[in-house]
């Protein structure tokens, strides 16, 4: 079966790095998902926004990616939030506790604008 | 013995009767300047054997009156004096001497001389007969175990290398060859739509031609099993195939089965060959159908059976080395013991390990087997039909291949499925995710990926639960259990990213539930049903 290989595309929306992801978080997404990242630090900025609006599919392996890509993020001292996660996908957030160790933001604009404000604070 | 001494004692003479010419005057060279006379022939009924065997001393030829065929050609060989070569009465040769050179008759002293070395060279020459003999003896042995030895490779060349693993069955099979090789055999043939042809059968005759004989028919059964659907049309095809090549006086008992493992339905035919016994919850049952034996003529019809297996039944497929088997008095092992011995044990590897044990205790520890020994035995298992009970109604039952990505079909296909149940969004979401890990378990965990293992996904609903059972046919042992992920571990590195599939599984179902059975695991996701009607719990 042909599975939709992730597109993460990084742009920056009120100086805070966006990443928008398109597709299924698995195993395939590895390279995207560390490639989005590496980009979205390259300029040093303080918040990365993950944006799963378009992410379709999210198995333990991309979990597993996730949970990677924010030991990372803290080991850099950046902060790493998440919106546009359904119902259910945010139900297995909170069980994994990822929603414990990243904001989950409603939408883009609380992400990006309580990154802001966490960045200010 | 008498064929092997015969040879030499002819031998003997002939030698022996060149010497006295080498001593003859106007002879140089004995070996290069004279032909080999042919050896005087004694035959069985000539006087003269008789009349030497008797002798006790040097017989005087020119004297001798008898009427014998050996004593006229002794006479023309020019033979003055016969030495008899007697070991324990039989004349084992002679030593043939003609004139001396002197022309002079021989003397009492030459006489005591030729007695006394009579006496000496006889046994000397029956020691090296004997080890002759035996040398002869030893090269005939060896032959014939070489000869064992590649019927014992065909044989076992020809069995199967393993059995299949059907799930809610239990399949064992036992073989082992008498020292004279017999021509027994068994097979388990898979089958279009997961059909398993299993076959029992025996060649009359030993060794080499038995070996090659099975394992003609084995090939014929073979192919026309994948073929032919009936098990009495594969028989008659079979019989006809071998019939025209029947080395003579050889022929093939078969039975041949045909079973749907998903339903227990077994349809069977039977060459001549001893009758399968089914054990079951009322008791033993023979599983009769009439043939003849294949290769003895062409055109046999072979009667078709049915029967049907319930769960707990067990059928044993045997070949006639157990029944035919002596205890010291000659008694035979015979059907009763062996039906009294299944009436004993539930069946499988348990049956066939009672039947062994039961028969070295018949035949006695050390006796030599007589005939080859096979059994196969089919146990359904009692597990199945409680499960399928309480399981339900079967909504969808397929199949996917092991390979990446492919865990969404599976999804896909339980979401088809469960669409009639109507659950609502939540529990439909937990539970394609629970399938979607649990897919991916089994083809990375059981199936190691591996294209020709398939997974295999089976949607049941009762009117309490809704279940999928995900198996494997990973041969691999036990599933994983991996220690329970702890994020902040993970995030510090103490714990790898990864192991949140059976976690997750658990956390989106209600039960989960691990049966390993032949080699292949099933994880088993429910929903509880009860009191659920919009899928909000």
């Amino acid at each position: 079966m042909a599975t939709s290989e992730l597109q993460a595309v990084v742009r920056e929306r009120d100086g805070v790095a966006v990443i928008d992801l398109t597709g299924e978080v698995n195993a395939s997404a590895e390279e995207a998902l560390n490639d989005a990242y590496a980009a979205a630090t390259a300029g040093g900025g303080g918040s990365v926004v993950l944006n799963f609006e378009h992410a379709d599919y999210i198995n333990s392996t991309g979990i597993a990616l996730i949970v990677g890509l924010l030991a990372q993020a803290r080991k850099n001292g950046i902060e790493v939030k998440a919106f546009g996660l359904s119902d259910h996908y945010r139900e297995i957030f909170e069980i994994t506790r990822l929603a414990d160790f990243m904001t989950i933001a409603d939408n883009e604009d609380h992400a990006v604008n309580g990154a802001e404000r966490s960045k200010d604070a | 013995m008498t064929a092997l001494t015969k040879p030499f004692r002819r031998r003997l003479l002939g030698r022996r009767r060149a010497e006295p010419e080498a001593a003859q005057p106007e002879r140089t060279d004995a070996d290069t300047a004279l032909p080999e006379q042919a050896p005087v022939e004694i035959a069985a009924n000539d006087p003269l054997l008789a009349y030497f065997q008797s002798a006790s001393e040097a017989v005087d030829i020119d004297g001798l009156e008898l009427d014998s065929p050996a004593l006229r050609e002794l006479k023309a060989a020019g033979v003055k004096l016969a030495v008899p070569l007697v070991s324990q009465g039989e004349l084992i040769g002679v030593l043939n001497l003609g004139p001396r050179l002197s022309e002079q008759d021989y003397s009492s002293d030459d006489r005591k001389l030729l007695d006394n070395l009579a006496a000496q060279a006889a046994p000397a020459l029956r020691v090296g007969q004997l080890v002759r003999e035996q040398e002869a003896e030893a090269a005939t042995r060896q032959r014939f175990e070489q000869e064992l030895e590649v019927a014992r490779l065909i044989q076992q060349h020809f069995l199967p290398k393993e059995l299949p693993d059907l799930p809610g069955w239990q399949v064992a099979a036992y073989y082992r060859p008498a020292r004279e090789v017999g021509g027994d055999f068994y097979d388990v043939i898979p089958l279009p739509d997961g059909r398993v042809g299993f076959v029992v059968g025996d060649v009359t005759d030993k060794g080499v031609p038995a070996a090659l004989v099975m394992s003609a028919t084995r090939s014929v059964l073979r192919a026309s099993a994948q073929r032919l659907i009936e098990p009495g049309i594969v028989l008659e095809r079979v019989n006809e195939h071998l019939f025209p090549d029947m080395p003579e006086k050889m022929f093939v008992t078969c039975l041949y089965g045909v079973l749907d493992p998903a339903t227990g339905h077994l349809r069977f035919a039977n060459a001549g060959h001893d009758l399968p016994y089914v054990k079951t919850a009322h008791g033993l049952v023979e599983l009769r159908a009439r043939g003849m034996p294949l290769g003895l003529m062409s055109g046999m019809a072979y009667e078709e059976k049915e029967a049907t297996l319930d769960p707990g039944d067990s059928v044993l497929l045997h070949s006639d080395g157990v029944v035919e088997a002596h205890d010291p008095q000659r008694n035979m092992f015979g059907f009763p013991r062996l039906k009294e011995t299944m009436a004993g044990v539930p069946g499988g590897q348990a049956l066939i390990d009672r039947v062994l044990s039961e028969l070295e205790a018949f035949t006695g520890p050390d006796a030599e087997q007589e005939d080859d020994i096979t059994m196969v035995t089919l146990q359904r298992s009692l597990g199945a039909s409680r499960a399928a009970a309480a399981n339900g109604r079967v909504l969808a039952e397929f199949e996917l291949s092991s390979a990446p990505g492919n865990e969404r079909q599976a999804v896909d296909g339980v979401e088809r499925a469960v669409a009639e149940i109507g659950l609502g969004s939540p529990r439909l979401d937990r539970l394609k995710t629970a399938v979607a890990e649990a897919t991916m378990n089994a083809m990375e965990h059981g199936n190691e990926y591996r294209a020709d293992r398939p997974v295999s996904i089976r949607v049941l609903h009762s009117p309490d639960r809704l279940r999928v059972q995900v198996t494997d046919q990973g041969d691999a042992g036990e599933l994983p259990h991996p220690e329970t992920p702890d994020l902040k571990a993970k995030l510090e590195g103490r714990q790898k990213p990864r192991g949140w599939g059976l976690f997750l599984i658990e956390k989106m179902v209600d039960e989960t539930r691990v049966t390993s059975e032949g080699g292949v695991h099933t994880l088993e996701l429910a929903l509880r049903l009860e009191g659920v009607g919009d899928g909000d719990e």
